[in-house]
């Protein structure tokens, strides 16, 4: 008998999606009919979803990948020697050495794709718990202060940051504090909360942890969306595990503390990833916005102060903790320090999960990493930061990613999602469709949002019928202009950012005249 | 007492004393009930000493919950931004067409439920749906088209036996 050579098919939704599956048991049938000793890992993504399902075959001289790989290309792999690691026409050489992979700057993701996502062995191996342990042998205010230091802002998309927050916590007396996950990660083009979750539990629930212990917290809560049912198994999954290793429960690592962690499953509300609205919703009530103040770090769940952080956030803890927040604030530009998971979307030839340091630009993003459109056409809209984010001109695409230098054009970076559209786009579709979700998404408790998102609907469909245009075009204006300065929270507040660039970057689409390009 | 309304109050057992539990009791009640029927709704007020009115607030607030059962089958197209790039919209009408569905319903024999969902986070993938929670990515016309094939294959085999 052959020693068992091992091969790893991804288990992240997005390669079960594409039949990663399939793939795996017919490599599975395949090498037992031929007698051929395998041993099959199911690891995260390494999110190079256009080679999805990506096979990895273990050699001595690191893993080689095959992609995208179906069930009936398995025979034809194996013939060629897949377990050797031999070329093929799906082969792409070592997988480190990918152009795609080898030009990122992965901190977050460093383990993505690499570890079975719920071997506790393999995370300890590849630099797990690190963060914690040493976070253990620390003063609480040692830990805030060091995430304080690294620079890290929130990675939902508000960008505050995070060490701030953690410090208005541990300064808040309490009996009961809170640590709370917005995993509601609803904005269309975005997915690296999921991966997380999927591929790397472990470090959100350290990430967890430190925050828990640094500011005298008990409990926490990961609140999930309801259309992420793997990431809610796995999660589940690997809380069972870590508590049952010690890394969680009424004793953490020995050190007599307690913090206990539990999954709660969304319910399909967008403004639930709205922080207040989360909170609202974990008490079991309707996902109503709350005015601030108070600020959640002093009245947050239950009333009581609350860290609530987004999945990246709490996902970039351990690494600070375990390197140093020099480390970690060495990469980056301006007050943009670190990294991002960037996530190249929609009509893109190459999409998939890069992980940069602030600065890179869009251009080097649509081109050299994700190569233009799927379709081949040329790229017309990008819309950066979600759904509620704008729609970037060509103009901007050299402007360096950092949350200070889009803010500076009336972009944002948001959540890091990039939604590509070839020209067959048409702009006012778009903008009447972030107004009618807006409309459809909207919580209700503020005018503005609520009633603005309608007649925003109403107003684009009188504009693209040329019924009084130019006063339409007006009154949109306006109503945009009520609704950034007057909804309570970012649903409303940030509906206008896509309508508004549509219609000045793109007025063809509305029916309104040209104006010099050169000018966008 | 019916059988829906001893599961209900089994779960209302088990999770009534949780921090802010209707959440995961409507959950728990959809999932074994395939939605949540009127009459449990006095019964959860009850136990969480709410409302019927604020029970039924969240109920209704919420797109995940339904107070129907759904049809046989549950269809989800995704109609986000980065699937709208590639094709969803299209995508949704044919699917309309195909299982004679209109979005958000049920088929007149009950066989499929349709609904447009906003975002399942293969937006690297798109257009993505899913089928009885089976998750499928880049979906084409023809392949959507296979996709159901396949299931009325399996359901009329099932029949036969």
């Amino acid at each position: 008998m052959s020693t068992a050579i091992t091969v790893r098919v991804p288990r992240d939704s997005a390669a079960l999606a594409v039949g990663a599956d399939a793939v795996a048991a017919t490599l599975q049938a395949e090498c037992a009919r031929r007698g051929l000793a395998l041993n099959l890992v199911r690891n995260g993504s390494r999110g190079l979803f256009w080679l999805e399902p990506l096979v990895e075959v273990s050699t001595s001289a690191g893993r080689v990948a095959y992609g995208p790989v179906t069930p009936e290309d398995v025979p034809g792999l194996l013939d060629a020697g897949l377990l050797q690691g031999a070329p093929h026409a799906l082969g792409h050489g070592p997988t480190e050495q990918i152009p795609y992979l080898a030009k990122q700057e992965r901190l977050c993701f460093a383990r993505m794709g690499l570890t079975d996502p719920l071997s506790l062995a393999d995370y300890e191996a590849h630099e797990g718990w690190a963060g914690l342990r040493r976070a253990l042998a620390m003063p609480d205010a040692a830990v805030v202060d060091e995430v304080l230091q690294s620079g890290l802002r929130g990675r939902g998309g508000a960008a505050f940051p995070t060490g701030i927050k953690w410090k208005t916590v541990m300064n808040t007396p309490s009996a009961q504090k809170y640590i709370v996950c917005n995993a509601d990660e609803g904005d269309s083009g975005t997915y690296s909360d999921r991966m997380t979750m999927e591929g790397d539990p472990y470090m959100l629930i350290e990430g967890m942890t430190i925050a828990a212990l640094a500011v005298g917290a008990t409990r926490g809560y990961v609140y999930v969306r309801s259309e992420y049912p793997h990431a809610i198994a796995t999660l589940n999954d690997a809380i069972a595990r870590a508590e049952a290793a010690g890394f969680l429960g009424s004793d953490v690592l020995g050190s007599g503390r307690a913090f206990h962690l539990q999954v709660r499953k969304a319910a399909g509300a967008y403004v639930c990833g709205e922080e207040t609205a989360l909170l609202e919703s974990l008490e079991g009530k309707r996902g109503i916005v709350r005015a601030k103040p108070p600020l959640p770090a002093i009245e947050g769940l239950f009333g009581q102060p609350t860290v609530i952080n987004n999945v990246i956030s709490f996902a970039s803890v351990p690494l600070i903790l375990a390197r140093g927040a020099a480390h970690y604030r060495d990469y980056g530009v301006g007050r943009s320090m670190g990294t991002l998971p960037i996530q190249l979307a929609g009509n893109v030839k190459r999409g998939g999960l890069v992980e940069k340091a602030f600065g890179v630009t869009l251009r080097e993003l649509l081109y050299d990493f994700g190569g233009g459109t799927a379709s081949g056409r040329p790229i017309k809209a990008v819309q950066v930061g979600g759904p509620l984010g704008t729609y970037v001109p060509e103009s901007k695409w050299d402007v360096p990613l950092d949350y200070e230098a889009y803010a500076a054009f009336g972009g944002v970076v948001g959540h890091g999602g990039i939604v590509v559209h070839d020209d067959t786009a048409d702009m006012a579709k778009l903008a009447r469709y972030a107004m009618e979700f807006c409309a459809i998404e909207s919580c209700g408790k503020c005018t503005p949002c609520r009633i603005g998102s309608t007649r925003g609907v109403e107003v684009i469909d009188r504009i693209t019928a040329n019924v009084n245009r130019p006063a339409q075009v007006k009154l949109l204006r306006d109503l945009c202009d009520t609704m950034l300065a007057g909804s309570l929270c970012a649903m409303g507040g940030m509906t206008p950012y896509p309508v508004l660039s549509a219609l000045d970057h793109y007025p063809e689409d509305f029916g309104l005249a040209t104006p010099d390009r050169a000018a966008a | 007492m019916s059988t829906s309304l001893a599961a209900v109050r089994a779960v209302l057992a088990r999770r009534a004393d949780e921090p802010g539990a209707l959440l995961p009791i409507l959950h728990e009640v959809q999932d074994q009930l395939g939605c949540i029927p009127a009459d449990a709704v006095p019964e959860i007020a009850g136990a969480l000493n709410l409302s019927r009115a604020e029970v039924h607030g969240v109920i209704t607030y919420y797109h995940h919950f339904r107070g129907e059962p759904a049809g046989r089958h549950v269809i989800q197209v995704c109609r986000a931004e980065a699937c709208q790039a590639l094709g969803a919209e299209a995508l949704l009408t044919h699917a309309e067409r195909r299982l004679v569905c209109r979005s958000h319903a049920s088929s007149s024999d009950g066989r499929y439920t349709l609904e447009p969902v906003f975002c399942l986070g293969l937006c690297a993938s798109s257009p993505a749906i899913v089928i009885d929670e089976r998750l499928h990515a880049r979906i084409s016309p023809a392949a959507f088209d296979r996709l159901i094939g396949a299931l009325e294959n399996e359901d009329a085999e099932e029949a036969a036996r």
